[in-house]
């Protein structure tokens, strides 16, 4: 079927505006927010209603078309990429919240809700949901599922796939589940938590029912200076070893802090090579006791300056630095590239001079935000696209850092997804035979790989072209394959 | 420990090619749990060509034992699937670390295998997350025997489908689980056990209106016309908590718990009063096996998972409730009652309260434990189970009868 027949069949199920076919009603879909990659889809629709979604589905499902469902877009590895053969099926239209529920704590909601809707939503009845992606303002609840996204607070409040109670979720045939339920677990495999993180690879999420957390009666957060990113490192394994889950546990180190205290003004200590924040949330006396035990933590581990907030105004102050560290790399930096390792927390002052060490060798520079209380990296990687060559050194340079991460025992992405972005990657970190599962499981909801193709996994033979492949116990993957 | 790993894949390809069933054993403790199963490979449903029925073949994995990594700082335990949970919580303990999802052994040989595969989760559950929670990445054989790991040791990782959590309460359906990462929390510094009398309604009304507030609460229980409260955390914190709700601390909390998470509770084993076991002691030792092993005769135990906030369940027998109503344990006497008429009573009650009810405990025929599921999940979980074990030789039947 062609562009235009397609078009016409969509708009026998979809209001004729819903359904957008020229190039420039297609161009603002062209990318995420891995701006490097560009391309138009063959047609956008923008479905209102569950119904409109299956009926999109079914027909793409008829006539072979490909799918990329799209929430926000704000997405950093690609995954809502389009395909130049494709549909791409924004979920935006569908934005209710259907119900907050305050004696059960949940809320129940489509999948273009953004993020802090909902808390704001919530916000009258003492809760709030607590997965908070720094694009909260922005991001869809149905791109975080697909994402499993995590926000600063998710070393005690847990990512979306521990937040998320049931789904309706619709096959590429246009098949509705309900994956989940209203109560804590559901019968038979857990298809609640393989929907979470799958990027839009197995079903298009068309609501969504979240839990809700009682908003705390008190947070205090702790600002603590370190002359020496090994000793921040230390200061956060401390923490953890007496006993403290913080609420949050941030570092920056000094490039970022410097690039933001022009920013936001935040009143951090620029000497410092790191720079940690440390939150304590919950009853009065609860935060009390913790922040005195997070500062003399901090004292013992070697900290050169210890704040600690004294009112909410100073909270988010100190806050403030740490959340402007994405708009502040674009001040200093016409572009930048933001990785998304994951390594054990050990690991840290190894890894980070490693990202020092290809800083110099690539000549470029390198601001680290880290969730250091779970060991989740942002080196955010400072490039000019308009010099020629230096996109393509930022993306080396940033596919170092991964092999860096899998090689100190952690993951190429903790929270920002495969996408199209780290699929080369995804070559070193799985062997074939755990790919081959992967594939298996999407043939299991969509046989014939028209949701989203080429994303999150692999093909086998593009990691034998990729030639960066991983050697386990000194076999070579794939030797069946034929090598470039 | 490798060869041990080469037998079971051994085990496994020889039991693939012959279609021979092959059933998982990690202690043994959770035998009463799920159906009864299938003797021979493949479903019925499923089977093409022939298997031999009476062929089926005990994997026992309770000698693949060991923790592996473990870094308290990290907050990761990593531990062969074989590892008694004694053993590991004990190791836990003594770095003032837990699994927070207090998964119940019903027995001392409980292993972490059949803890993640069966993926129960005790009366923290509510408040601290379930078993599929803290884990964060499995190694496991398939059913062509191929040695996989999905996920890792680390709290954030979306690389790849989440199979880790997927294996979790799995029934081990899908393959054998080798060794298993689990995030774990630091022991609470306090704990402290209230006790209010109160009706169901008033109960259920509580504990709801509670778990909207800021509260330290750690685990709730009624029965009997008491609800039973735990708080857990920073002593100012519980401590003003307590001011706040009143009711009596009671002396004995923790064998209290204790007897819920490992059912030794009076309740299920289906007598009046449905008291605390006060002569029960946590460390049960080899005895303690049988004494654990389900209800006195006669009686079934169901397990109703539903929206907290469902009202007093109108149904035969007599209830506990957990997980701040989230949870509804009903005990029946199967003897003089029509058993079908009770299942279907149990199964409609479940799906009206946005749940769903599983027999968790019974001397009847165990032949549909599992709350049915959806025509369109059935399919997609049938598909998976072929993916992951292709000639359907892994504990068929555990589950569902199709899978
Ligand atoms: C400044 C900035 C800060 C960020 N900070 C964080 C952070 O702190 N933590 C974090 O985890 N992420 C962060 N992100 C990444 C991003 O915001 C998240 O991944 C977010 O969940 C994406 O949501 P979205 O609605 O924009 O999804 P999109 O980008 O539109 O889509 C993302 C993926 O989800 C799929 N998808 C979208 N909707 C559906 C649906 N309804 N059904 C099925 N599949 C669907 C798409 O196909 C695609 O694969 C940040 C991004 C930016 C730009
Ligand atoms: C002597 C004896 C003979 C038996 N004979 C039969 C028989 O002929 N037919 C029959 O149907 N049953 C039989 N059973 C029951 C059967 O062995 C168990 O129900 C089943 O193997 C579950 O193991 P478990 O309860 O020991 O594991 P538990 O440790 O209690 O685990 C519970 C669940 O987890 C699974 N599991 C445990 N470890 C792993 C792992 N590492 N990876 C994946 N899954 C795992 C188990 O398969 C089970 O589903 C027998 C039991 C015994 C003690």
């Amino acid at each position: 079927m062609n562009s235009f027949e397609l078009a016409a069949r969509l708009r026998t199920v979809l209001p004729s505006n819903s359904v957008l076919h020229d190039t420039e009603d297609l161009k603002p879909y062209e990318c995420d927010g891995l701006s490097a990659y560009r391309q138009l889809p063959m047609i956008v629709a923008l479905p209102q209603t569950e119904e409109e979604v299956v009926e999109v589905l079914r027909i793409c499902h008829a006539s072979k078309t490909p799918v990329v469902a799209r929430g926000a877009g704000t997405g950093l590895s690609g995954g809502a990429l389009p395909h130049p053969k494709g549909v791409l099926l924004s979920l935006a239209k569908l934005k209710r919240i259907l119900k907050i529920d305050p004696f059960a704590r949940t809320a129940q909601v489509q999948p273009g809700v953004r993020n802090l809707a909902i808390s704001e939503a919530a916000a009258p009845y003492g809760l709030y949901y607590a997965p908070d992606p720094s694009s909260q303002i922005a991001c869809s609840i149905g791109g975080n599922v697909a994402e499993n996204s995590g926000g600063v607070h998710c070393l005690k409040y847990g990512l979306t796939v521990h937040n998320i109670l049931k789904l309706r979720v619709i096959t590429i045939d246009g098949e509705i589940l309900e994956v989940g339920g209203e109560g804590l677990d559901a019968p038979g495999y857990d298809l609640l938590a393989l929907m979470t993180g799958s990027e839009g690879m197995l079903g298009v999420v068309t609501e969504v029912t979240v839990k809700l957390t009682p908003r705390p009666e008190k947070a205090q957060v702790v600002m603590a200076a370190f002359n020496d990113i090994r000793k921040a490192g230390n200061a956060v394994a401390n923490v953890i070893a007496a006993g403290i889950i913080p609420a949050g546990m941030e570092m920056m180190d000094k490039i970022t802090t410097q690039a933001v205290e022009e920013y936001v003004h935040a009143g951090y200590n620029l000497d410092a090579a790191a720079i940690l924040l440390c939150e304590s949330d919950g009853t009065t006396e609860e935060v009390a006791e913790e922040i005195e035990r997070i500062g003399a933590i901090m004292n013992r581990s070697g900290a050169t300056e210890i704040k600690a907030s004294r009112d909410e105004a100073e909270r988010l102050r100190f806050w403030a630095g740490r959340k402007a560290a994405f708009p502040a790399a674009g001040r200093v930096s016409p572009d930048y590239y933001c990785m998304d390792g994951t390594i054990p927390r050990k690991r840290l002052a190894d890894v980070l001079s490693g990202i020092e060490a290809l800083s110099s060798k690539y000549g470029l520079r390198c601001m680290n935000v880290f969730h250091a209380g779970d060991g989740n990296l942002h080196p955010l990687i400072l490039y000019d696209a308009n010099r020629p060559g230096e996109l393509a050194l930022a993306e080396e340079f940033g596919a170092q850092i991964l092999q860096m991460c899998i090689k100190a025992g952690g993951t190429i992405t903790g929270e920002h997804g495969v996408g199209i972005e780290k699929i080369d990657q995804m070559c070193s970190q799985f062997e074939a035979s755990e790919l081959e599962i992967f594939h298996a499981i999407k043939a299991a909801f969509d046989p014939e790989e028209l949701l989203n193709p080429g994303k999150a996994v692999p093909a086998l033979r593009r990691c034998a072209e990729h030639g960066a492949m991983h050697v386990h116990r000194g076999e070579e993957k794939f030797p069946e394959l034929p090598r470039f | 420990m490798q060869y041990l790993i080469d037998q079971f894949a051994d085990a496994i390809r020889m039991a693939a090619g012959r279609n021979a069933a092959l059933h998982i054993r990690g202690g043994g403790t959770k035998d009463f749990y799920g159906n009864r199963m299938i003797k021979c490979g493949k479903p019925a449903s499923v089977t093409h060509g022939s298997h031999d029925e009476s062929e089926v073949n005990i994997l026992d994995v309770a000698s693949y034992a060991g923790v592996v990594d473990y870094e308290p700082t990290e907050l990761v335990i990593t531990a062969c699937s074989g590892t008694r949970l004694a053993d590991l919580e004990a190791e836990l303990f003594k770095h003032g670390q837990m699994l927070a999802f207090e998964p119940p052994r019903f027995g001392s040989g409980a292993t972490l295998g059949g803890c993640i595969a069966t993926g129960l989760s005790g009366p923290r559950r509510a408040s601290a997350g379930a078993a599929r929670d803290f884990v964060l990445g499995v190694r496991m054989l398939d059913g062509k025997g191929d040695d996989l790991s999905f996920g890792g040791q680390v709290m954030k990782n979306v690389a790849g489908y989440d199979v880790s959590r997927l294996m979790t309460g799995s029934m081990g359906t899908l393959g054998v689980l080798l060794e298993v990462s689990l995030k774990v929390l630091p022991t609470p510094a306090t704990e402290l056990t209230l006790r209010f009398r109160m009706r169901e309604a008033e109960a259920i009304e509580a504990m709801n209106k509670w778990a909207g507030k800021p509260l330290p609460i750690s685990a709730t229980c009624f029965c009997d016309g008491e609800l039973t409260v735990r708080l857990s955390g920073a002593q100012p914190a519980v401590r003003a908590a307590h001011a706040r709700l009143g009711g009596d601390e009671i002396t004995g909390g923790g064998a209290f718990w204790e007897s819920i998470r490992e059912q030794t509770h009076l309740f299920f084993q289906g007598e009046k009063g449905g008291r605390e076991d006060k002569g029960h002691n946590g460390d049960k030792g080899d005895k303690g096996d049988k004494e654990t092993k389900g209800n006195t005769p006669n009686k079934d135990l169901w397990r109703l998972s539903i929206k907290s906030t469902t009202s007093p369940l109108v149904l035969p027998g007599k209830q506990l409730i957990e997980w701040g109503g989230a949870l509804r344990w009903l005990i029946i006497d199967a003897a003089d009652t029509d058993a079908e008429a009770v299942r279907s009573a149990v199964r409609q009650a479940a799906s009206d309260a946005g749940g769903h009810a599983m027999l968790f405990r019974s001397d009847g025929p165990r032949t549909d434990v599992f709350h049915p599921l959806a025509p369109a999940m059935m399919k997609i979980s049938r598909h998976l189970k072929e993916k992951f074990d292709p000639k359907g030789i892994f504990n068929p039947g555990r589950m569902y009868p199709q899978i």
